[in-house]
């Protein structure tokens, strides 16, 4: 996973793990990006821009609190987004000019205005002109809460330095043991432990096959993907689709209820999308909390990342550096496990073949634009989740621009954060390499 | 643009061995080791590992069975029942795996009976998209991006099919570049953002891999689109576009599998007789010593993902202008995974490679017949070649089963 280029050898441990959320401010790359977004939106947003109004609803009809809509002119705010983006983009040029960096503030200011300006040109585009943000946010939650799971189980692995190119394999295998081990025991929470489970057995293979056969961790975890997929299909085949009266009584799983929090989820637009969730919606807050508390102000924490940046050093302390990696690696099996889960105990109520569909890869994007920092990934998981669920409310309504263009914008976004164009991201220094003791 | 990406410090155990593994700082040595590691194996390990996948999967097969569940059920009273129901339904499953892939006996048709060349059918796109990640693989790349760009190669042959109205011929020779120049274009993009910018090849090629499924899909929704169809697929390629049948118009067989046996020469001389192919074993081998050598490695992965995209793409073009003979977005199936799986069962040389692919087209082509005949999910496929790939990445796994001794070849280079 290494995006760092040139490394003399026996280089120091000096490399400083990532922990900012936003671009980081050196990246040469960056005013011209920005420059070029700035293009973008001055002829696209502004010159092109939709005539009309974008209509944002915000509160739904039976909600407690009523907000009104927000309701913005097009192409006059186009106008007013080009004209704040290039005046970023200037400044970033100047100050890259003066200090040879750019201030955090300035990418981190940045990136919103362009995604509201993008969000009201393609609200203002489609045929109807209104958008409904609940609809948005609660449905991107469908996509974002897995995809969450699935980059916090790469973060613990890739942290530790083990590569997890098999989270799409630990999603599957969650998705699947939860949907027959809830259909079984007629017991939603049996279904999420046996989907950790089932998480953990993934990593198990990860660990003894990468860590202690030492066998390149990305081989590995593009095999596991495979046999995954090959194994939940071939028992989906064979054992969920035979029916007994009429009914397939393994693949009917108990669900897991909706917890509304009281007040909290009256909120408008962050209530529903956050506290009305099922009890893995929270968990999944608490973890992303949990894991980034523990990464970087715990004994814990250090110590992993000692491990993952320079296992040598680690093994110097005392640290017993594979001991550690095959814990990470369970670890993030079991969390991808029970991000798998979501699929068949909250999202839809059955299982069905490939059905996390490459949203592995996406969480494995997710991680990497999100810096392999907890929050970050978290972030990045919610950028896509909207991406993708904005795509599928298009495909309904009109659009100025394909829904395949928003399907490509994870990927997109990713291999510009990797090649260094926005900011750049940089994995742990001994990501994917095996230790050997000696 | 500073950094030519010289990638690794790690220096060849055999030529180097001082340095301890640990004070590799980075991952990037990590492809001279894995070369060196499949290479160093020996054909018994692969066939070792191919027999224990397939007791995995007969396992698999018979602990789902209904008839081998039931005949366990008074296993104490008469287990020789037991055991027979797990060799008839183990027997069922692989005899009918075997017949659809090879010959089988009892069908009706020439084409029912000749399963030998839906084998190959199958093992042609396998041969070259393996080809494609042997090569990246022998210059120290994983080029997991095989699928993106068989999608790309398909692509580009069936715009050039659709669009152009070339008289016979020079139709498919326009084809077959436009495809092979569709996967380079594709896999040329990970070359040139690993050279300039040390971007790391395996997430380029993953990103590359769904950014081309999107694309596809939006092209056969526009574009590409057979005005005559509500699905999004293209209109079928013109007869002048379309590879010769090899063996008439019963069976799927076409050029396209000539022009593999060919791709399979021209690697092979490629790596083992070129200049080029020195180069790019020299720096899949060790990086830094090739640069030290005065070979440009930014350079070696540029070109070498471009032939090994342009491979790729042939092997899209093998579907679109020969199989399939059409566009859709299912193009590329899981040849560009499987590819993978094929250059390292092959142990990523030229003609390891082709056998490897015949063997996955067989697995393919006698699957379908075993789904049909034996009522055993296509899956389990998937399963065993999986497996095939996890022991042959993990000689220690196989010979701790089989008691054998690791067999130190000293001096054996890649």
């Amino acid at each position: 996973m290494s995006t760092v280029t040139t490394q003399p050898a026996g280089r120091p441990a000096g490399q400083p793990a990532v922990a900012g959320v936003g671009p980081a401010p050196g990246s040469r790359r960056t005013p011209i990006v920005l420059a070029v977004l700035a293009a973008v939106a001055i002829v696209v947003f502004a010159v092109l821009g939709p005539g009309g109004q974008a209509t944002f609803r915000i509160s739904q009809d039976n909600d407690a609190w009523q907000v009104p809509n927000l309701v913005l002119p097009a192409k006059a705010f186009g106008v007013a987004i080009a004209v704040v983006c290039t005046a970023l983009a200037v400044l970033a040029y100047r100050q890259m000019r003066a200090n040879g960096r750019i201030a955090k503030w300035v990418t981190l200011t940045y990136a919103p205005v362009f995604v509201v300006g993008l969000l009201v040109w393609i609200v203002g585009g489609t045929t109807t002109q209104n958008i409904t943000l609940v609809g948005l946010f609660t449905g991107a939650m469908l996509i974002t809460t897995p995809l969450v799971f699935g980059s916090l189980s790469g973060v613990l692995c890739e942290r530790s330095g083990v590569v997890n190119i098999a989270i799409e394999g630990q999603l599957l295998a969650g998705a699947f043991t939860a949907a027959l081990v809830a259909s079984i025991t007629h017991n939603a929470f049996a279904g999420l432990f046996a989907a950790a489970a089932a998480g953990v057995a993934v990593s198990a293979l990860l660990a003894v096959f990468s860590i202690k056969y030492v066998v390149n961790q990305i081989i590995v975890g593009v095999v596991l993907n495979v046999l995954v997929s090959g194994l939940t299909g071939f028992l989906f085949e064979k054992i969920m689709k035979t029916s007994v009266n009429g009914a397939t009584i393994y693949n009917q799983p108990a669900q897991l209820p909706a917890l509304p929090i009281p007040l909290l989820s009256e909120i408008p637009v962050i209530g529903p999308m956050l506290f009305r969730q099922s009890i893995i919606g929270y968990l999944m807050l608490v973890l992303v909390a949990a894991i980034w508390f523990g990464l970087f102000r715990t004994r814990w924490g250090l110590r992993i990342r000692a491990v993952g940046e320079h296992p040598k050093a680690a093994d110097t302390v005392g640290i017993n550096v594979n001991r550690t990696r095959v814990r990470n690696v369970l670890a993030g099996g079991a969390v991808a496990g029970i991000g798998g889960a979501y699929f068949t105990l909250v999202a839809v109520s059955s299982f069905s073949k490939d059905m996390t569909g490459g949203l592995g890869f996406i969480a494995l994007a997710a991680l990497i634009f999100g810096r392999w920092n907890p929050i970050g990934a978290a972030l990045a998981a919610l950028l896509f989740g909207v991406a993708g669920n904005l795509q599928s409310i298009l495909s309904l309504a009109g659009t100025p621009i394909d829904g395949q263009f928003l399907a490509m914008l994870p990927y997109a976004l990713t291999i510009l954060a990797v090649s260094g164009f926005v900011g750049r991201s940089r994995a742990p220094a001994a990501d994917g390499q095996p230790y050997v003791k000696g | 643009m500073t950094d030519p990406a010289p990638r690794t410090t790690e220096p060849a155990p055999e030529q180097a061995p001082l340095p301890a593994p640990t004070t590799r700082p980075r991952q990037d040595g990590e492809g001279g080791r894995v070369v060196r590691e499949i290479l160093s194996g020996n054909a018994v390990i692969s066939v070792l590992a191919v027999i224990v996948a397939l007791i995995i999967g007969a396992i698999l097969i018979a602990v789902t069975d209904p008839r081998v569940g039931s005949a366990a059920g008074y296993f104490f009273a008469s287990p020789g029942a037991t055991v027979n129901a797990i060799w008839a339904s183990v027997s069922d499953a692989y005899g009918a795996l075997l017949r659809g892939a090879t010959y089988d006996p009892g069908a009706r048709t020439w084409q029912g009976k000749l399963g030998i060349f839906e084998t190959l059918t199958f093992a042609t796109p396998l041969i070259l998209a393996g080809l494609s990640v042997t090569l990246a693989f022998r210059t120290g790349l994983f080029n997991i991006g095989a699928q993106g760009q068989i999608i790309l190669g398909a692509t580009f042959a069936g715009a050039a099919g659709f669009f152009l109205d070339l008289p016979v011929g020079l139709h498919l020779v326009v084809v077959i570049l436009a495809g092979a120049l569709g996967g380079a274009l594709w896999g040329g993009i990970a070359g040139v953002l690993k050279a300039k910018t040390g971007a790391h090849e395996v997430i380029v090629t993953i990103m590359l891999n769904y950014i081309a499924a999107a694309l596809v899909l939006y092209l056969l929704k526009n574009q590409l689109k057979d005005p005559n169809s509500t699905n999004p697929v293209s209109p079928k390629m013109p007869d002048n576009a379309l590879y010769p049948l090899l063996l008439g118009p019963n069976f799927r067989l076409h050029a396209g599998f000539i022009l593999a046996i060919a791709a399979v020469l021209a690697v092979g001389w490629l790596l083992n007789r070129s200049t080029l192919g020195f180069e790019y074993r020299a720096i899949g081998t060790n990086p830094l010593a090739a640069r030290t050598a005065g070979m440009i490695v930014s350079r070696g992965y540029i070109t070498v993902m471009l032939i090994a995209g342009a491979l790729a793409g042939l092997a899209g073009t093998a579907q679109v202008a020969g199989t399939e003979k059409s566009l859709d977005a299912e193009v590329a199936g899981s040849i560009g995974f499987d590819a993978i799986t094929v250059a390292l069962l092959g142990r990523s040389t030229p003609w390891g490679t082709f056998f490897a692919a015949l063997l996955f087209g067989a697995f393919k082509a006698g699957g379908t017949s075993m789904a049909v005949n034996a009522d055993v999910s296509i899956d389990i496929v998937a399963v065993v070649q999986s497996l095939i790939v996890l022991f042959i990445a993990a000689p220690p796994l196989i010979r701790s089963m089989f008691r054998i001794r690791a067999v130190r070849r000293e001096g054996a280079s890649a």
